[in-house]
């Protein structure tokens, strides 16, 4: 399997300074936030590849990159070899980005309630000139809606419906990446179900490859060929699903592992971890994990850990082994 | 046993509306015991907030009580209306809501909010009513409770801010507390925390909690016992492990089998095809039944039978009885 994205060194800082007037009444320094800090991986073709995390960690700031929403502060994005990041408005750039689309988490905020649904599946490949004829119906059909539905309005159908309808949407300008950010944590089980399994076979038919956004452990696991693991705008691991759900080597990664509900898990006692995400405009120095971090020594506090190999697995952990 | 906490029978909400008299809730019945967790599961829509809204006065007109019974200790509390509920509420039933940015007053400390319900339900002076705040924020775990009892709530994060919410549904020490989704805004390591700290308030101060969630997993670490919810009807209830490792309803059984479990690695997910009905448009005869491999004629005909609070386990003509593991 070849490369399709590969990130280097993606850092995204955003403004959150006061307004000037404010900063220069009470001599204010100006804000940054760093939402993603140095994040490097790569994706293979017709793989999933999964971004967890907790609110704050930059998951969704990653994907808005990949797709364009967001310019990077710092850093390259490739896709197949061509970088889309350094000059976003190219024609070359343009079009590459046509084989990237988005599947966003709320399918009621994501559709214009003004729209048909066949004016909203065809937009992605009206804007381009595309041919547009059928194109609705034959969108709703392969995600299991039947064509009929092209002439109704997004609020006559359920919140699973919508979701497909949004997934008609991302696959009507025959992408090849789907970058889909938190695609079901708005739905119920029973329908979340049905919509992973329809991304699982349009995966398969279509050879799609999915940058999958979540911070569902489960859900994580069912779906994705390999993990990155973010915390504080940073990667701390990453793994293929089966080493990294077997044996994580981060304690970030052991503690999400700890902590996350489990169904066979009854009246189970958990030891609660300690402390909150810390603040992202006042990171901690060094390991951004150490002060939550059971096992951490000096060393973690004064030096950043790096990303280094252990086995198939890349962790940014002084002490991991 | 003696007499449940609380105690729902035969409930029924309505809200006429220009479509016709929609039913959230319709003949619900169940008990919860002091000290107990239930777990109130069940997909958006199922009518699950709106009981526990019922339970606590919290409906919003034109939503009313239509016939059956909510007693709280013996005593039924459905008709209470004005000053009388509101002796109750807070004082015997408090409760914690999904959002923790939007259940404080962002105007008033946290500790005025305190003070505020304690003085209001116990007779206590302001500067015993303080000390009864911070002992309380100090009992949900918020470090330096006595300085930061002058905070604004935007001035806590998220989890610390849901702390402050259950330590106002506790601090008049209520028999009940109802939770509607307390940990859903929340992250995992958070939400961790929450949980434990639920349970070890309902241990210690044989609280009855009624937990309403969509999180299989969190009612399955944190309840007793576990109420499933179809469309406005109990569909199964039972011990939480008996239910979800050998559940009887076929929605159940479908519910536990399309949430990803790590342990199976299956391919592909069961699924439940087609959605809850709205309520404007429920079927005839038992709610599941056109989701169901199993309906037959009775199931279109008659709706399944009615769940009590203390026999049976699942409102289903035709229950799951063999002893097959959920993990088909």
């Amino acid at each position: 399997m070849s490369t399709l994205i590969r990130v280097e060194a993606l850092t995204r800082i955003f403004d959150v300074s006061k307004p000037w007037l404010n900063r220069v009444l009470e001599r204010l320094p100006k804000a940054k936030l760093t939402a993603v800090s140095d994040v490097s991986f790569e994706i293979e073709e017709n793989s999933v590849y999964a971004l967890v995390g907790e609110s704050g960690s930059g998951k969704s700031t990653i994907g808005k990159m990949i797709t364009g929403l967001v310019p990077p502060t710092k850093g390259r994005i490739e896709v197949n070899g061509k970088d889309i990041s350094s000059d976003p408005d190219s024609a070359e750039a343009a079009k590459v980005r046509a084989d990237i689309q988005m599947i966003f988490q709320d399918p009621y905020a994501s559709l214009n309630p003004r729209w048909k649904v066949r004016n909203i599946i065809a937009e992605p490949v009206a804007v381009r000139g595309g041919k547009t004829g059928g194109l609705a119906e034959r969108m709703l059909e392969q995600v299991g809606l039947s064509g009929a539905d092209a002439d109704k309005y997004p609020h006559e159908f359920s919140g699973g419906q919508r979701q497909r309808i949004c997934i008609a949407r991302a696959l009507a300008s025959g992408p090849k990446i789907i970058v889909c950010d938190e695609p079901t944590s708005a739905l119920d089980v029973s329908v979340q179900s049905q919509v992973l399994n329809l991304m699982s076979d349009l995966r398969e038919e279509l050879g799609l490859t999915y940058l999958f956004i979540s911070h569902d452990l489960t859900v994580v696991q069912h779906m994705a060929d390999k993990i990155g693991v973010l915390y504080l705008g940073t990667l701390v691991e990453e793994a293929p699903r089966d080493a990294l759900f077997s044996d994580p080597k981060h304690p970030y990664t052991q503690m999400i592992f700890d902590a996350a509900p489990r169904m066979d898990a009854f009246g189970r006692e958990v030891d609660p971890p300690k402390g909150e995400i810390p603040d992202a405009i006042n990171p901690p120095t060094g390991c951004p994990y150490h002060p939550r971090c059971p096992i951490a020594v000096d060393r973690c506090s004064q030096e950043k850990p790096l990303l280094r190999h252990i086995g198939d697995t890349r962790v940014a952990c002084h002490l991991a082994e | 046993m003696s007499t449940p906490v609380l105690s729902v029978r035969d409930l029924v909400v309505e809200i006429p509306t220009r479509k016709g008299l929609l039913k959230p809730v319709d003949g619900v019945s169940f008990d919860i015991a002091a000290g107990e967790i239930l777990g109130v599961v069940g997909e958006s829509g199922a009518g699950k907030s709106m009981t526990g809204n019922a339970v606590i006065g919290l409906l919003d007109r034109p939503a009313r009580i239509a016939a059956g019974e909510v007693r709280l200790l013996g005593d039924p509390i459905q008709n209470l209306k004005g000053e009388a509920l509101r002796r109750q509420r807070g004082k015997r039933m408090g409760m914690i809501f999904q959002d923790p940015l939007t259940s404080l007053n962002p105007l008033l400390t946290v500790g005025e909010q305190l003070t505020e319900t304690i003085r209001e339900h116990l007779d206590v002076s302001k500067s015993e009513a303080l000390n009864r705040a911070i002992a309380a924020l100090e009992e949900v775990g918020i470090p330096a409770a006595r300085q930061r009892i002058d905070s604004y709530p935007h001035e806590f994060s998220g989890g610390m801010r849901q702390r402050v919410v259950i330590a106002l549904a506790l601090c008049a020490e209520p028999e009940l507390v109802i939770a509607d989704e307390p940990t859903t805004a929340l992250d995992v390591s958070v939400q961790a925390q929450i949980i434990a700290l639920l349970k070890r308030l309902c241990r210690e101060r044989g609280v009855a909690v009624m937990l309403v969630t969509h999180d299989m997993g969190v009612i399955a670490e944190a309840a007793d016992r576990i109420a499933v919810m179809y469309a406005g009807r109990m569909a199964e209830l039972g011990p939480v492990r008996d239910v979800i490792t050998k559940p009887h309803h076929p929605y159940t059984a479908g519910l536990m089998a399309s949430t990803p479990v790590a342990s199976r690695g299956q391919k592909r997910l069961r699924q439940i095809p087609g959605a809850m009905p709205r309520l404007d448009a429920l079927p005839d005869g038992c709610a599941f039944h056109p989701r169901c491999e199993k309906a037959t004629d009775k199931c279109r005909a008659e709706p399944g039978p009615t769940l009590a609070a203390d026999e049976g386990r699942a409102a289903c003509w035709y229950p799951l009885t063999q002893t097959k593991e959920a993990t088909a």
